[in-house]
């Protein structure tokens, strides 16, 4: 694949991005969140058509092609998020669209007979017969890698295959993976975790912010140069660097403490494996970590979207576990979500009346929503953050990313709080409006509040936190003072290379 | 009476719940909500009537509510996948227009606001009200066979298979190349096919149309839809159970042992009882009513 | 499938486009509507014509049948008012965004324990006394069928579509069961008349709507709907509510509880529909009659559709949807009446097949327009 570049809208998801895997390996497709990894994957599966660049498989050029005809030269892809019909058996699953046939019926015994055969020749272990929702989910894996190797494919693409794997589960994988390259398969693997790259492949594509940045031999490379080409050298930022103030003392009483907390993702399912933090008054506290490994459980808990299973949540001294979320927010908790869309803004309200979002009860006279003050306030906040365009009446959709970004951000900052949590506050806004955010942050910050930060963005955490967590797998798996953290010492806690408590 | 006689009895009340509530079963696995049948079984009764008044051949009766019953599901697939118009909606809107069509084909074609002429059904053989007069019905038949048709059609072919993986996870369907729109069209138009069919059967059953001679039968179909959990085998014994309850009020009516409309609300109730997962909770398929693929 | 965090967001809009968008909000609202309109004359054509008759008679006779002359207007406004409340009804529920198809035996309950509330009392009483007696009863019966579901969905999830329909069956069961084994007056299937509290005539106060069953409960209509808009609009609660509808997940962010937004909806929609069941009993026939909703219901949601959920819309698309059904015995004299049930059916499915439509093409251009 040579100078694939692939746009959404206005936003370039690659730009000029390079991949050239070999027959017959191990290929793992690194880099952070955003880096455009997806995307350039989905162009070689056939889902997108590229902007711009050449695709070429056995030195055929099959530029945009379909997803059928991917299929039919060979190239299957397991997705991150399985595509698998829950209520069908593993067999149906897999022969689902080219299934075996007795004149006019299906041919189960086939079916499930040659399920069987690959799935002992390939060790892919599943229970052909079983309905695919009483899988586990390493089993359900295999399923979907059952599916492309059925359809005949020679090259398989693995979107972050071992995110929602237990240990033993990878370790699995990898003799899966193993074998079928020794038959002559080609694997192109996407991964953040930099252990397994080292352990697992033959060749590694490091790519950053939609580019191709490195390519390298396994044998040569050290988790610490992935990781540095991962998130770059020039990522701490000099200026910021100097406003921040020292960092805070032990001494002062923790404003936002969180004891031995367990949340659940689905029933049954943790994501959060025992997270105890303090954040003090004046103080940020980041928590960097590749997505999926418990972040967003951890905010939605604090601000009661989440029930917790187990642990403490105090502000101030006050346990919040009884409290709902709007008494929570009483209580001093202000909240930037990550997922602006969805649960940020009611994106056919007004300008005006989203400022008020999640306060509406402190803008009444009697049963009715007091107009005009939720316009006065809206006037006031727009004219002093610059919110564009000015026009409190408008519907939030109209706004751009940014504007809609600062909206969320002036009103959570606007509020009467204590506790800000962050997540993600600047994911897919522009330059302005980031600089914005982290001005807010500061100020926030400055003015005695405690933060915590959730962010994908090491860059982002280096410029503005005083303390930054690494959160893994459920768990804070290290906390380092600003001084002491890097990009590279973070990135390597993050993709758990580094394994300290 | 014998127990021979109550049960082609219930067999003979339980045709129409068979044929359209095996339409549902397929509609439903698909994804489309099965709103609509209750206006196929009219549609289908009345162009049964009209057909078999003008040819006086039930079978060509018969063939057009095939054909007027999916004529409706095309119009229903069409809104509901073609343009994604909420199926709630366009389900209701389908059920009005065959009440409202029905009506004025009947001033059209027979001048009257209630009723058609009479019509000859199917020569039934022998006399008397047991199984054996019943079974030279050919539409009974069809009634008793379309179970395990919709059993097989479902879980052995490979048709059936995409119909469930469509209704359950159409974005997976599609990531194989299964035509999702292709296949939800084919089984909304079977659909319509059958319940058409049930239509059929009531309207030559009783030898005319009357204006909304179907009185919610489509609706009894849904509710067994449900109360079976969307398998052909457990909606055919919900239709049965329907079937049985109206065959025993109907016996005891004379009686004033047994109030006629508790036992009409049966059918609902025990749905709404499923339903709210009181007994044997009732998971209808994933993507049932959604408009998009995701 | 694409995820938020890989896909920017929709629709960068710059400053000039705001006028734009909200004339396309309105376009988006209306154009619906309008379309059907057209759809439903044309359907109209041809049905009159496949009988034999000019169209442009016909529909001049259904014209001035009803809003021609004082009787046929007085009827319109009758059957406009039971409209008036079943669309206020479904439209509360989709602001929620719940669907209840509920709205018939909501509708029929109301007015049934309005018969029930009227046959306690002693008679000669006047009606202004009675009223409030009458309003809670009715909106007590047709809360109770709705709150059946919303209680249902709220706890157990169950599919309040599902629900709605299943219960007007079980509803209008039990009230025939109940009219017809203990209240009814012999040979009929309504109960015994009520003595006191009849609503006032409009021909009352005008003499020319003489014949008309116009009466007072229109005047509750439109306060009704009045309040139904200041309560969605104005309130504090109707944000909420009006939140779960549109995005239930930021709803839940702004500490609005959706379970408890999902019951009391559908119990409001209930007693709104139930409500309606007054113009029957206490403005036009003193009794409570088996099958006087029947249709209203679904009609309801035809209304709240064309209206678009709107209270004003609301009112103006049961005038339109009763024109024509007194519109339709206008007519029948030329074509048969049942050429308003083809056509009411009509205009539901191009105004639900056209608001999707209409939505991707109005933000299709809007966008196409950005670049």
């Amino acid at each position: 694949m040579r100078g694939i570049v692939k746009s959404f809208g206005t936003v370039q998801a690659t730009r000029g991005a390079e991949l050239e895997v070999a027959r017959g390996e191990i290929h793992a497709l690194v880099g952070e969140n955003g880096a455009g990894k997806s995307t350039l994957v989905r162009v070689l599966a056939g889902m997108y058509a590229p902007n711009a660049g050449t695709v070429e498989v056995d030195g055929r050029d099959v530029t945009g092609w379909t997803t059928a005809g991917a299929i039919a030269a060979g190239v299957g892809m397991v997705h991150q998020h399985f595509m698998l019909v829950p209520t069908l058996t593993v067999a149906e699953n897999v022969t689902l669209g080219a299934e075996p046939r007795r004149g006019l019926a299906l041919d189960r015994a086939a079916a499930e007979r040659e399920v069987r055969r690959l799935s002992e020749e390939t060790g892919l272990d599943v229970p052909v017969g079983t309905r695919v929702a009483e899988l586990s989910v390493g089993q359900a894996q295999r399923v979907e890698i059952l599916k492309t190797l059925y359809r005949g494919a020679r090259l398989v693409v693995l979107d972050e295959p071992t995110a929602v794997l237990s240990p033993p589960e990878v370790r699995e994988l990898w003799r899966v993976l193993e074998r079928l390259r020794d038959a002559g398969g080609t694997i192109v693997l996407i991964t953040h975790k930099l252990d397994e790259v080292v352990e697992i492949s033959d060749a590694i594509t490091v790519m950053r912010a939609g580019r191709t940045v490195a390519r390298m031999a396994t044998h040569d490379a050290t988790p610490q140069a992935i990781a540095r080409a991962m998130v770059g050298r020039d990522v701490v930022l000099a200026a910021d660097a100097a406003e921040t103030r020292p960092p805070a003392t032990d001494a002062r009483p923790p404003m936002l403490e969180v004891r031995d907390l367990v949340v659940e993702r689905a029933p049954g399912l943790l994501a959060v494996r025992g997270v105890s933090l303090a954040v003090a008054a004046g103080e940020i506290l980041g928590v960097a970590g590749v997505e999926g490994n418990g972040q967003r459980e951890l905010v939605e808990a604090i601000a009661g979207l989440r029930p917790a299973t187990s642990g403490t949540i105090a502000l101030g001294g006050r346990d919040l576990r009884a409290l709902d979320v709007r008494r929570r927010g009483d209580a001093g908790i202000s909240h930037v979500p990550e997922d602006r869309h969805e649960r940020a803004l009611v994106l056919d309200y007004s300008v005006a009346e989203n400022l008020v979002l999640g306060q509406q009860h402190r803008f009444t006279r009697g049963a009715m929503l007091d107009g005009r003050r939720i316009l006065a306030h809206a006037r006031e906040l727009i004219a002093r953050y610059d919110i564009r365009p000015a026009d409190p009446s408008l519907a939030v959709r109209a706004l751009s990313g940014g504007n809609q970004q600062k909206v969320v951000v002036t009103r959570e900052l606007a509020r009467d709080f204590r506790v800000l949590l962050a997540a993600q506050p600047t994911r897919g806004v522009d330059v302005g409006a980031i600089e914005f955010i982290h001005a807010r942050l500061r100020a926030a910050r400055d003015e005695g509040k405690a933060v915590l930060l959730v962010s994908a963005d090491l860059a982002e955490l280096l410029a503005l936190s005083d303390r930054i967590a690494v959160m893994y797998g459920g768990r804070f798996v290290a906390t380092l003072p600003r001084g002491e953290a890097s990009a590279e010492a973070l990135g390597e806690y993050m993709t758990g290379v580094e394994h300290a408590a | 009476m014998s127990v021979l006689a109550y049960l082609a009895a219930t067999l003979r009340i339980a045709v129409p719940y068979l044929l359209a509530a095996a339409g549902g079963v397929i509609t439903e696995r698909a994804g489309l909500i099965g709103l609509t049948l209750e206006g196929y079984m009219l549609g289908g009764a009345f162009c049964a009537v009209w057909a078999t008044f003008v040819t006086g051949s039930p079978w060509i009766g018969a063939g057009a509510a095939v054909v007027g019953g999916a004529a409706l599901a095309l119009l229903y697939a069409v809104s509901s996948i073609r343009f994604r118009a909420d199926q709630v909606v366009v389900g209701i809107a389908i059920n009005l227009l065959a009440i409202g069509l029905t009506r004025f084909l009947l001033r059209l074609f027979f001048d009257s606001s209630s009723n058609s002429p009479r019509v000859g059904g199917f020569v039934v053989q022998g006399s008397g009200t047991g199984f054996g007069a019943l079974m030279t019905n050919p539409l009974v038949w069809a009634g008793v066979l379309v179970v395990p048709g919709a059993a097989w059609l479902l879980y052995r072919t490979p048709f059936g298979l995409r119909v469930r993986a469509v209704g359950e996870h159409p974005a997976a369907a599609a990531s194989v190349g299964v035509a999702v729109a292709r296949v939800r069209y084919l089984a909304v138009a079977l659909s319509g096919v059958l319940a058409g069919l049930g239509g059929a059967y009531l309207a030559l059953d009783q030898h005319q149309f009357t204006d909304g001679m179907t009185a919610g039968r489509g609706f009894i179909a849904l509710a067994a839809t449900i109360f079976g959990r969307w398998d052909p085998a457990r909606v055919a014994l919900a239709c049965l159970l329907f079937a049985a309850a109206e065959t025993l009020q109907i016996r005891l009516q004379g009686t004033q042992a047994l109030p006629s409309q508790l036992v009409e609300m049966l059918p609902y109730l025990l749905t709404i009882v499923a339903l709210a997962g009181l007994v044997g909770r009732a998971v209808a398929p994933a993507a049932l009513g959604k408009t998009t693929i995701e | 499938m694409m995820r938020v965090g890989d896909v920017p967001s929709p629709a960068e809009a710059s400053p000039a486009s705001d006028r734009a968008s909200r004339r396309a909000a309105l376009e988006e609202a209306v154009l619906p509507p309008v379309v059907a309109l057209l759809v439903a004359a044309v359907v109209g054509d041809l049905l009159i014509l496949s009988f034999g008759q000019s169209p442009g008679a016909v529909y001049r006779l259904l014209l001035e049948g009803t809003w021609g002359n004082a009787y046929g207007f007085g009827q319109v406004l009758y059957k406009a008012t039971t409209l008036v409340f079943t669309g206020l009804a479904v439209g509360v529920g989709l602001r929620a965004g719940l669907f209840n198809i509920g709205a018939e035996s909501q509708l029929a309950a109301g007015g049934f324990c309005a018969a029930l509330a009227g046959l306690a009392l002693p008679s000669g009483l006047p009606w202004l006394v009675c009223l409030p007696l009458y309003l809670v009863a009715a909106a007590a019966g047709g809360g109770v069928v709705g709150a059946i579901p919303g209680v249902l969905k709220a706890r157990f999830g169950a599919h309040e579509v599902i629900v709605t329909i299943m219960l007007n069956f079980v509803v209008l069961a039990l009230l025939g069961y109940l009219t017809s084994a203990h209240l009814h007056v012999p040979e009929t299937l309504h109960t015994p008349p009520i003595r006191s509290g009849a609503l006032p005539r409009v021909a009352g106060v005008l003499p020319a709507f003489h014949g008309s069953a116009a009466n007072a409960t229109l005047v509750l209509a439109i306060v009704t709907a009045a309040a139904l808009g200041w309560l969605l609009f104005r309130t504090r609660r109707g944000f909420e509510l009006r939140a779960v509808g549109l995005q239930p997940r930021a709803a839940e962010y702004a500490g609005v509880s959706v379970a408890r937004i999902t019951w009391q909806a559908l119990t409001l929609s209930g007693a709104i529909a139930g409500l309606g069941g007054l113009n029957f009993v206490l403005g036009y026939k003193q009794y409570y009659e088996e099958g006087f909703a029947t249709g209203a219901g679904f009609l309801g949601i035809a209304v709240a559709l064309v209206g678009r959920s709107h209270p004003f819309g609301i009112t103006v698309a049961a005038l339109l949807f009763a024109t024509l059904s007194q519109g339709g015995l206008a007519v029948n004299a030329l074509v048969p009446k049942q050429m308003v049930d083809v056509l009411q059916a009509v205009v539901i499915l191009a105004v639900a097949t056209s608001v999707p439509e209409v939505r991707r093409l109005l933000r299709g251009a809007t966008r196409s327009a950005e670049r």
